[in-house]
């Protein structure tokens, strides 16, 4: 039954591989990787201005690109009726919730992370800060995912939810980037362990989380 | 029941179903919409459940169903519940075919075949949720109560933008089920044909208004 529910939650957001056309699951990436194509042509052909701030840049878009999936990810279930088939079914919301964020953190963790290297090309970024910028991505990714599906669940009842989500997101990213980036300022992959302590406790408490943010949607 | 997907039935007959509601009372938002409703219904019994637009026969069924906590009383279930509403829990996107097939895994069912023939979603396989009709989906949701397997089945409105031939075939289904020893509650505002058939009036616990 897990199996089944983790197979159709990640057809469902894995890009490229989405049944019907994807329903837009390929746009994070894009959207990452058209970050780092602008940047240049903003700051201007400055390698070593590019070098220097290109890290940061791609961390910035990777948590623009967190926020993208949202709106799709918790809400158009509720209005289905998945979710409330899938509890008559025995499955609880955490587990549902859990299965989720695999599915999630699977369809935009990797694919990110395989965009930062035509990133750091076009920013300029040596092989060292690549390295720390890849290390980084892995260990913070999910917990930009255990945020997104928080913040999913949460709003999923509310009308205004997809511009409120984006809102909360940036606030609650905010020490994932300030640990990931910095470990690329100061080239010190020390302070990756914070990321990943960061990730670790927010994919713990996720499930958990969103499962009570989904039983309360049903109480309106 | 014991017709559509035999593996699921034989493992969840073993205990006779049961759906009792003890002096259950619920709101919506700070609206009581009814108090002091019992009942109880065993196997083999079919209840319509009837009242006016806004009496709370939606809320009630996700009550009886576990969904939503009532304001006051209590329910026990014995047995599975299958629930079919106005949303059939399929993805818009895909095909029927494989939008229903997720629920046959998640239930286990290894042939759905015989109940998509009865219901007349055969032809229908190959097109995509988004474009079927409301009568469509709704069958498409029967489909998969029907896989199911359930003893209980709670039914919202089933018969609502079904044809009269999809509605003659619906109905024979419940009294199916029901004479198989599986219960059914139906909220619907058409007329039932089913033999044994009781109706609980919804309209008759409404808690009458008191000056603010």
């Amino acid at each position: 039954m897990i199996g089944a529910l983790f197979k159709r939650d990640l057809g469902r957001f894995f890009p490229f591989v989405s049944a019907a056309g994807g329903g837009g699951a390929a746009l994070p990436v894009v959207f990452f990787v058209a970050v780092a194509m602008l940047y240049p042509f903003a700051v201007g052909p400055d390698a070593n201005l590019l070098a220097r701030t290109g890290g940061g840049v791609v961390w910035i878009a990777a948590l623009l690109a967190a926020i993208l999936p949202l709106e799709k990810l918790v809400a158009q279930d509720i209005e289905l009726g998945t979710f409330d088939q899938l509890r008559l079914r025995g499955v609880t919301e955490e587990v549902m919730m859990a299965v989720r964020l695999a599915a999630h953190w699977l369809s935009f963790g990797p694919p990110l992370i395989l965009a930062a290297f035509p990133s750091a090309a076009l920013l300029n970024l040596d092989g060292p800060t690549l390295q720390l910028l890849l290390l980084g991505l892995l260990a913070g990714t999910p917990g930009l995912a255990a945020i997104g599906l928080i913040i999913a669940a949460l709003t999923a009842s509310l009308r205004t939810g997809a511009a409120l989500s984006g809102l909360l997101l940036v606030p609650l990213a905010l020490p994932i980037l300030i640990f990931g980036a910095g470990a690329l300022a100061r080239q010190d992959a020390a302070s990756l362990g914070f990321v990943a302590a960061i990730s670790l406790l927010l994919v713990a408490i996720s499930p958990f989380a969103a499962g009570a943010a989904i039983r309360a949607a049903r109480e309106v | 029941m014991s017709r559509f997907c035999l593996t699921l039935c034989a493992m969840q007959e073993d205990a006779s179903p049961n759906l009792t509601a003890k002096s259950l009372a619920c709101r919506r938002g700070d609206r009581l919409l009814f108090k002091g409703l019992s009942f109880a219904i065993a196997g083999g019994e079919v209840l319509h459940l009837t009242g006016a637009n806004g009496t709370g026969k939606t809320t009630l069924i996700r009550t009886l169903a576990g969904l939503t906590t009532p304001f006051a009383g209590e329910v026990e279930r014995v047995g599975a519940v299958g629930l079919v509403d106005e949303r059939p829990a399929l993805d818009p996107d895909l095909a029927l075919g494989r939008a229903l097939a997720f629920w046959h895994r998640v239930d286990g069912c290894s042939d759905p075949s015989e109940a998509l023939a009865v219901l007349g979603l055969e032809p229908l396989l190959e097109v995509p949720v988004r474009y079927l009709s409301t009568g469509q989906r709704k069958r498409a949701g029967l489909a998969a109560l029907l896989n199911r397997g359930a003893p209980i089945w709670l039914l919202d409105e089933p018969l609502s933008g079904l044809d009269v031939a999809a509605i003659e075939q619906v109905t024979a289904l419940i009294a199916d089920h029901v004479s198989g020893g599986g219960i059914a509650l139906i909220a619907s505002h058409q007329t039932l044909k089913i033999d044994g058939l009781r109706t609980l009036e919804l309209g008759e616990y409404v808690p009458t208004q008191e000056p603010a």
